[in-house]
């Protein structure tokens, strides 16, 4: 008996070891293999530094290097930054916090073969920073703080900024500022990009066949040493989400890095079992209802006041994170960000956060009334894409039902949405969207500033302008925070300028012999693809060639 | 002298026939024609009594009650879901009510504005003839060379969405259609005597064409018209199911498919189901009556069949 138990114990013994070593191998990355991904939308063009969308970020980023960029191990962090092309830490601000000076990376090469400087880096921020007439930038407004750009030698590079900015180094980590080579620049012009792919990212360009898919294979000199992992990828396009969905369901894509609904979500893990890992993340993206305060009655802050009185967040974040990509209520800020008001907080002091949804909208009618609009009649403009936008912009005419107003909706495709929006302003209430990559709390509150160029609601505000002013050169984030709940107040209480809905949410669904990917808060965040990995074994057990 | 007897007894007359008499005999002569004509009664009924006969609010949203099987019962008010609640929680029997009228609403108004404007247009080509006929059916031609769904599809992208802009994008594509049938009708009028003499006696154009013409090409007119409601009906819901068509939270049929289809034809099952099954019943209503009504008015169709 005494022999029997010991024969088990080391059977045991034996069994646990066994299963360590197996789950140790398994856990090592291993090379080769192709990741497919699946993206919804198309690449408007090459250039990061004009583009903004995931469309173009998925397929391309993972060609270029960034000069920093968010931890790839640490995604969800908002505040972890690590080099990419500069060597050691990200540098810490000297003279006051006006300076940064990075080391540059030695002996990184161009896809095309030419040498990576500080040159190149420094030909690319004057392109973002201070493009030349007649050259978009589509980051430019992120970098005012910066006075200058120099190469004291090829391996350092310094910014010098008119003022200290807790804004500057998340600027830098944007994932589209891309590096590009000052020959190509030089030699080619500034749109030469925009068709034309040559950077030092983990993967070289093989070829884009329109409408069907990109195609990257392993950069066998990337800086990054004994990376990246796969020998190539492929981005496939496919623009319905059914057929994304359907995609990864029967194994023709590994990945979609975007996001699915939780209903699509559940459907996977129904269907797939273990062979589905998820992945979810608070996303730094929110929907706004935002009034045109040139609209009569929207000019009356009243009637803008019982619009977002009217609106049940609590409520929505249970319900609508059921079916849609949105869950978590918040302020102005990302909802995870130190920086954020508390939900206590938020109760307390703005409008339509309050814990009792029928006092609310029994403020707002009584604010209806009081303004003379009791019954309120007015279009609500929404943009074509069914997630999230159309089953908010449903949630909300429910919600402003409630509260008596009869509201009709009016759904655009995104061109002739974004003409109404920007350029004829011939809207009453229409939904609007502050998506960013990098959380940064102070630029990304800037799109509520009257004198954004991306703020469509259409009013002017000297307060708000002093008090962000004012936020900008405030050092630390303790000086920072109480003008930020200023401002904030001042936006979403006082003017009640644009109401927040609910915040994004991430989720992403990926064949589980996908390794080493961490979804971040934001879908373009961690693209580079170079810690990416193919479990090979356990994709040969889901059957997948 | 031989006298003959007049018969005697009661003169007994006819039957009167009454409507169920009449009913009976259309079931007889037209089985199909009157499935279809139920169909559509019953849709009608729907349509214009939605306010009494829907248990919800077709626009209330009942979180609480979100993607409920049918036959679930609303606890507050002890209503039942007959036919389930959609993602936002709303009674589907209810938006399918409404979704009758705004069905109709699309396929009589594009119907009737599409098939009268094609009449009107179709009859006057014929009647002047010359540069006049060719140039109006060389724009129709134009137009009949795309699909209705395209041709619908370009008019919403173009002018936008709602119910509006969806009858105006299916009324247009239905005039040259319609033009084109009432022509060729109109075409073998024109050369008749009686249309000689009406020119002879110096009446108008207008006259001739509206009291002299028009009545007399109402056969192929009527049958266009009821064969328009059906695929009026099919559009509408294909634009919504598009999302270029009915917004919400209008109940729409198409617009109640597009919602389910795709994400929960596995899981809620009845969100695509009941809106699949009333346009199906819809479109197969209108076309077997349209096809009775065709055979009832085209005696040459009649006798081929």
């Amino acid at each position: 008996m005494k022999g029997l138990a010991q024969k088990l114990g080391i059977a045991v013994l034996g069994a646990t070891f066994a299963y360590s070593a197996s789950t140790a191998k398994a856990a090592a990355p291993e090379y080769g293999g192709n990741l497919n991904i699946v993206v919804g939308s198309k690449i408007p063009s090459y250039d990061g530094h004009i583009e903004s969308t995931f469309g173009m970020i998925h397929p391309i980023r993972p060609f270029y290097s960034l000069l920093i960029r968010e931890n790839p191990d640490n995604p969800a962090s908002p505040t972890d930054f690590v080099c990419d092309l500069c060597v050691g830490d990200v540098p810490k601000g000297t003279e006051g916090g006006t300076k940064y000076t990075f080391k540059i990376r030695t002996g990184v090469k161009f896809h095309d073969g030419t040498p990576l400087t500080s040159a190149d880096i420094k030909a690319t921020f004057d392109k973002i920073v201070n493009p030349p007439e007649g050259v978009a930038s589509s980051r430019k407004a992120y970098f005012k703080m910066v006075e200058s750009i120099t190469t004291p030698d090829a391996e350092t590079l310094v910014f010098k900024l008119k003022h200290p900015s807790g804004t500057f180094i998340p600027s830098v980590a944007m994932p589209f500022n891309f590096v590009y080579s000052k020959k190509d620049l030089d030699t080619h012009g500034f749109k030469w990009h925009q068709k034309n792919i040559n950077g030092s990212g983990a993967f070289s360009f093989v070829e884009h066949v329109q409408g069907s898919h990109v195609k990257g294979k392993k950069y066998a000199s990337y800086h990054h040493k004994g990376r990246p992992y796969l020998d190539s990828y492929t981005a496939l396009a496919a623009p319905k989400m059914s057929v994304r969905l359907q995609a990864i369901r029967g194994g023709r894509a590994d990945i979609e890095f975007r996001g699915f609904p939780p209903k699509a979500r559940d459907d996977l893990v129904k269907a797939l079992g273990d062979k589905i890992k998820v992945q979810e993340s608070d996303w730094n993206c929110v929907l706004l209802a935002t009034p045109n305060h040139e609209v009569k009655p929207f000019d009356d802050p009243r009637v803008r006041r019982a619009l977002t009185l009217s609106i049940d967040r609590m409520s929505g974040s249970k319900y609508l994170s059921n079916i849609a990509i949105v869950k978590t209520p918040g302020g102005i800020v990302f909802p995870s960000h130190p920086m954020a008001t508390p939900m206590s907080e938020l109760q307390a002091n703005i409008a339509g956060y309050g814990k009792d949804i029928n006092a609310s909208r029994a403020e707002a009618k009584k604010l209806l009334q009081e303004a003379g609009q009791s019954g309120l009649k007015f279009t609500f403009l929404n943009r074509g894409v069914d997630q999230p936008y159309k089953i908010v912009g449903t949630w909300l005419l429910g919600q402003w039902k409630k509260a008596g107003m009869k509201v009709d909706q009016v759904v655009k495709p995104t061109t002739p949405f974004y003409a109404s929006l920007r350029k004829k302003g011939d809207f009453d209430v229409s939904v609007d969207f502050n998506c960013q990559s990098i959380v940064n709390p102070l630029a990304d509150v800037s799109k509520f500033l009257p004198s954004a160029g991306n703020n469509y609601a259409n009013f002017e505000d000297a307060e708000l302008e002093n008090i962000y002013n004012a936020m900008l050169k405030a050092e630390t984030q303790d000086e920072q925070k109480p003008l930020l709940r200023k401002y904030e107040k001042r936006v979403l209480n006082d003017l009640a300028s644009q109401a927040i809905t609910l915040w994004w949410y991430k989720i992403n669904p990926h064949r589980s012999y996908v390794k080493g990917w961490k979804i971040a808060p934001s879908h373009y965040l961690n693209q580079s693809l170079d810690n990416v990995w193919i479990d090979a074994a356990e994709k040969k057990r889901q059957g997948v060639n | 002298m031989a006298t003959s007897e007049l018969p005697t007894g009661e003169f007994v007359l006819p039957k009167q026939k009454t409507i169920w008499d009449n009913l009976l005999r259309m079931l007889r002569r037209q089985p199909l024609g009157s499935a279809g004509a139920i169909v559509i009664i019953v849709m009608a009924f729907a349509a214009v009594f939605a306010e009494t006969i829907a248990p919800f609010d077709p626009e209330l949203e009942n979180f609480e009650y979100m993607l409920s099987p049918p036959g679930t019962v609303h606890e507050d008010t002890g209503k039942v879901f007959y036919f389930g609640t959609d993602s936002f929680g709303r009674d589907q029997l209810s938006r399918m009510i409404y979704g009758a009228r705004t069905a109709l609403l699309v396929g009589f108004t594009a119907s009737f504005c599409g098939a009268f404007l094609g009449l009107i247009l179709g009859v006057a080509s014929a009647y002047f003839g010359g540069y006049i006929d060719l140039v109006l059916q060389r724009v129709c031609d134009v137009f009949m060379a795309f699909p209705l769904i395209i041709m619908a599809l370009a008019i919403v992208s173009i002018f936008g969405t709602g119910v509006e802009m969806v009858i105006i994008a299916i009324t247009i594509p239905f005039i040259p259609n319609c033009a084109r049938v009432v022509r060729s009708s109109a075409l073998a009028l024109k050369g008749l005597p009686y249309i000689d003499a009406a020119r002879s006696v110096g009446y108008g154009h207008v006259r001739i064409i509206m009291r002299h013409m028009v009545p007399n090409v109402m056969a192929p007119f009527l049958i266009m018209l009821t064969a328009f409601v059906g695929q009026a009906i099919l559009t509408e819901a294909s634009l919504s199911y598009l999302g270029m068509g009915v917004q919400e939270p209008t109940a729409a049929w198409g617009l109640m498919l597009q919602g389910g289809a795709e994400e929960y034809a596995e899981s809620a099952p009845w969100v695509p189901i009941w809106p699949g099954v009333a346009i199906t019943l819809a479109v197969f209503g209108f076309n077997l009556f349209g096809d009775a009504v065709r055979d009832v008015l085209d005696p040459k169709l009649r006798s081929q069949t």
